[in-house]
């Protein structure tokens, strides 16, 4: 069944646009940032992919043998006849942008925040890309490999009170 | 001094009168965040039955309530709602911060957790566990209520002793080197990718 998807995608965007690779039963298609956008296009409008099941994103930073710092996955689901396909494309520093899915699942609306909220990800064309989990106005993105695990004074950051003055 | 008194007529003081309503009709507040909250339910429950010790009438607005249970981890984003429902509650009031959690962050050391809410608002009695079980919230109760009767004043003197902050320093010595380097320090796993 994949294999038949993954020669409409060599058909429809050519051969050399994409690098598949396996891990165990999960299909990967290794999608540059730029044509990523279109790739999802077609996958949800002619293939039948109805369904973003997970959008999320990994830091690659002290990772042995990675080249690209971010990677971006969105794996896919065919609701009818059960087809799974994850999409993944890598992001290098300063150019942290791509374009949202919204517009094809709106379950991407709070992935995508969360990406932006966690990673510093720009999802363009997103409606409302505000952080979702942390206070808006926390200045770093937490899930990045280089921020300290106990972070940089934020959580103390927050006036005392007295009991004199309460 | 010979006083004349009448039948059932007892002399005190002001203090100890109001001392020994104010520590056995206690209002608690519910700051409940976390698993710690569930064991404050069961104590309030039948089994527990917090009732014994006048203590289980609880309200969920800060204005009816004298005493603030903090059950539970407090995170960043939850300390100024904290403390803003700290400073609504009306005086006299008393807060038991209970918990590993609310005591000093208990394992969950991350950026995005307080380590211990007495770092930010003043706390009377501490409760250990992880949960505690209800008889330990029970002895923090008792504590507390020895507590008021032991120092407790009609107008609230000792509260206006209290003026300086009682918890634990803003940062630990870690904090202040990563707030004035802002270093990258991930050295373990940095250390890891260089072993293979």
């Amino acid at each position: 069944m994949l294999t038949e998807i993954l020669e409409k995608l060599r058909v429809q965007f050519g051969a050399d646009s994409f690098v598949m690779s396996e891990f165990r039963d999960n299909v990967r298609v290794h999608v540059q940032p730029a044509r990523v956008f279109e790739f999802l296009k077609h996958l949800k409008g002619e293939l039948g992919f109805d369904m973003l099941v997970e959008q999320t994103a990994v830091d690659y930073l002290y990772y042995p043998d990675a080249t690209d710092r971010f990677g971006v996955i969105y794996i896919l689901l065919n609701t009818t006849t059960g087809a799974r396909l994850i999409v993944k494309t890598m992001l290098n520093e300063p150019n942290l942008k791509l374009p949202s899915v919204y517009s094809l699942w709106k379950g991407a609306d709070w992935m995508e925040r969360e990406i932006y909220d966690m990673y510093g990800i720009r999802f363009e064309g997103h409606p409302n890309l505000l952080r979702i989990l942390m206070p808006q106005e926390f200045a770093a993105y937490p899930l990045r490999k280089d921020y300290p695990l106990r972070g940089r004074g934020e959580r103390h950051n927050f006036p005392v009170i007295t009991r004199a003055e309460s | 001094m010979a006083l004349d008194l009448p039948e059932n007529v007892v002399i005190s003081q002001l203090n100890l009168v109001s001392n020994w309503a104010r520590s056995n009709s206690l209002w608690p507040m519910p700051f409940a965040t976390a698993c710690c909250g569930i064991e404050l339910m069961a104590t309030a429950s039948s089994r527990y039955d917090l009732a014994r010790f006048g203590a289980e009438v609880m309200r969920f607005s800060p204005r009816q309530c004298d005493l603030m249970v903090v059950a539970g981890r407090v995170v960043m984003k939850m300390l100024p709602v904290l403390q803003r429902i700290w400073l609504q509650m009306p005086e006299p009031k008393w807060c038991i911060s209970m918990g590993a959690c609310a005591c000093s962050g208990g394992v969950f050391d991350t950026y995005a957790v307080v380590q211990g809410v007495d770092r930010f608002i003043p706390v009377d009695v501490y409760v250990p566990g992880c949960p505690p079980r209800p008889e330990q919230l029970i002895q923090g109760i008792m504590d507390l209520q020895a507590k008021i009767k032991k120092g407790g004043t009609m107008l609230g003197t000792e509260f206006e002793a209290r003026t300086t902050p009682e918890g634990p320093g803003k940062y630990d010595p870690g904090e202040v080197r990563r707030v004035m380097f802002r270093e990258p320090p991930a050295p373990d796993a940095r250390q890891m990718a260089e072993k293979r």
